[in-house]
């Protein structure tokens, strides 16, 4: 018996091979170019041909103006998205819940969750027009109330709360559907239960709803501890501008230019390293927290 | 439940329904203020009249745009790209979720294959090791660029692998028992049992090459290359002058810039609004397929 089930296994080994080729050569043969971050790189050299130099990338990093700037830039923008992607769906989800008019419904998550599947070149387009300092709408309205226009994607002040709430306009409705489908999932005796103790409406929500969806709310949160250093490249890339690199340039839009427009390989890898590194740490530990105290299993 | 409802509670549902709506138009509107202006004159446009409807109706704007052989170019690749991306994202979804979902016990390697995928969820190389690798693989420039270094989306395996796992094992023993093999019971019984996810995985992945940008500016060099989005963000966001031809500018007198790019915003979401209602659908159930337990 027992041989038969190995021999059953040979099929699996070979449904196998072609994504674990595919993985290997795009996934793994790139760790070996990690080794970019500690050589001068030249490409006509290649990475065995090229000059090590230790931790000089790093040094000269350390040593740059500009980097701890960005750092405290992706930091300030990922966790003012990490907690607005929390509390923004919540609460929406609870509104959401109360509404007892299928229809209404329904038709506010089919607007909400759209932008979700734009991408930012859509949606940047979109934004660089309604948000233009001299054509812009959302300026022809302020104007219309008497106040100056503002240059929100050009104003360093203004930049990094741009992002984020633009980041919020195509991904809170997305962001609710967890929480929906985790408020379906409760119960409806426990609103029995309440209301013959004398729950009230108000009472109903704060100890049946949200212990209900606490669960998920942690664990929710604890997963997206893993994006501390992605404040966003698609987005941030696609809407800033040399005005506003003080408040708004980020790790992957100044990996971006280290290594693809100055072409100083090394450096732009170091910066990558260290933010794959770093990544690491968060999404490694978020996924063990998540295991160890809400039995969240990936597979 | 509506009879006996507290009037405080009655003025939270209408402020409630009022909140909503508000929140709903502020999420549209902008949408809808740049679909009006791209079917509005060149003169509205510039002179601010549009608001959210079409002011001097015309088509001229999208006329314009299916006329420019870029445009019509890119959105070739775009379509090609989605095609064979697809098919491989999908082929290779089902083949490798099917062994994953295995009983451990029975295909003991299941676990060491299971982290080989996963740690590329964990660990991202960064942009240049990337780079460098399709570079020296000498993929730039074509369009098996653009498909194969995300071939296996790893986030979609472990989504299907975990519905795999859900199906009622007597299904699969019966199936066995009536000498049917692992290629057998994969595709006969239970990609036609997992329909539905695989019809969202499938939406997933077709917006996702769709909507697909900077693979493309990075990895083609000449812009005849470019996969739609890349191209619109050479147009769109990133404007530059330099690339437009005499005959543009002769053009542009009729259809300002303004209304043009407004167009081409509006045609490059087309398929997504296109496919929405189905997305929609499915989605739901795709985004909740054995993810979150507990």
């Amino acid at each position: 018996m027992n041989k038969l089930l190995n021999r059953g296994s040979v099929p699996l080994h070979l449904m196998l091979i072609p994504a674990v080729a595919l993985v290997f050569i795009f996934n793994y043969i790139p760790l070996f170019g990690i080794v970019i971050a500690f050589e001068k790189y030249i490409p006509a050299r290649g990475v065995f041909h090229s000059k090590w130099v230790g931790f000089q990338n790093f040094t000269y990093l350390i040593h740059l103006p500009g980097t701890f700037q960005t750092l405290v830039n992706t930091l300030y923008i990922s966790l003012m998205k990490i907690i607005a992607f929390i509390v923004v769906p919540v609460i929406f989800a609870l509104l959401l819940n109360e509404v007892r008019n299928k229809l209404f419904k329904r038709s506010v998550q089919t607007i909400v969750y759209l932008p979700h599947f734009m991408s930012w070149i859509i949606l940047s387009g979109i934004l660089i027009d309604i948000l233009s300092p001299s054509d812009g709408i959302v300026n022809m309205l302020l104007k219309s109330f008497g106040l100056k226009p503002i240059f929100f994607l050009g104003d360093v002040h203004w930049f990094p709360y741009v992002i984020v709430s633009s980041d919020l306009w195509k991904e809170f409705g997305f962001n609710t559907i967890l929480y929906l489908a985790a408020l379906t999932a409760i119960n409806p005796t426990l609103y029995e239960a309440a209301k013959m103790d004398g729950a009230g409406r108000w009472r109903q929500t704060f100890h049946v709803t949200l212990p209900g969806i606490v669960p998920v709310i942690v664990l929710l949160a604890t997963l997206s501890m893993g994006n501390v250093l992605n404040a966003g490249f698609d987005q941030v890339f696609n809407l800033y501008s040399p005005a506003v690199y003080q408040s708004g340039d980020i790790l992957d839009t100044f990996i971006y230019r280290l290594g693809m427009l100055d072409a100083q390989y090394g450096v732009a890898t170091a910066v990558g390293l260290f933010k794959s590194v770093v990544s690491f740490i968060f999404i490694a530990g978020s996924y063990a927290l998540a295991r160890k105290f809400a039995d969240y299993r990936v597979f | 439940m509506t009879k006996h409802e507290s009037p405080s509670y009655k003025l939270f549902l209408a402020f409630n329904y009022a909140l909503l709506t508000a929140i709903s138009l502020l999420c549209i509107f902008p949408l809808i203020h740049v679909l009006a202006i791209s079917f509005s004159s060149s003169s509205a446009a510039s002179a601010n009249l549009v608001k959210f409807w079409p002011v001097g109706f015309t088509t001229k704007a999208y006329e314009y745009v299916l006329n420019k052989p870029e445009f019509m170019t890119a959105l070739g690749v775009s379509l090609k790209r989605v095609m064979l991306g697809v098919v491989i994202n999908m082929v290779l979804t089902i083949l490798t979720a099917y062994p994953l979902a295995r009983d451990p016990e029975k295909f003991r390697q299941r676990n060491a294959y299971a982290w080989y995928f996963f740690i590329t969820i964990l660990f991202n190389t960064g942009l240049i090791p990337w780079y460098m690798t399709i570079k020296t693989l000498g993929l730039t420039d074509s369009l098996w660029a653009l498909v194969l270094y995300g071939a296996v989306p790893v986030f979609n395996v472990i989504l299907l692998m975990n519905f795999f796992r859900q199906l009622p094992k007597e299904i699969e023993e019966s199936a066995f028992l009536d000498g049917a093999g692992h290629m057998t019971n994969m595709w006969r019984i239970f990609v036609p049992l997992s329909a539905p996810s695989i019809a969202t995985l499938t939406l997933f992945c077709i917006v996702g090459h769709w909507n697909s940008w900077f693979d493309g500016l990075i990895l083609m060099n000449f812009p005849q290359h470019y996969p739609l989005q890349s191209y619109l963000q050479t147009v769109v966001v990133n404007i530059d002058t330099s690339l437009k031809s005499t005959r543009d500018i002769e053009l542009l007198s009729i259809v300002n810039d303004r209304t043009s790019r407004a167009a081409q915003i509006f045609l490059a979401s087309f398929p997504i609004i296109a496919v929405y209602p189905f997305l929609q659908r499915f989605f739901l159930q795709g985004m909740t397929l054995g993810s979150v337990k507990g």
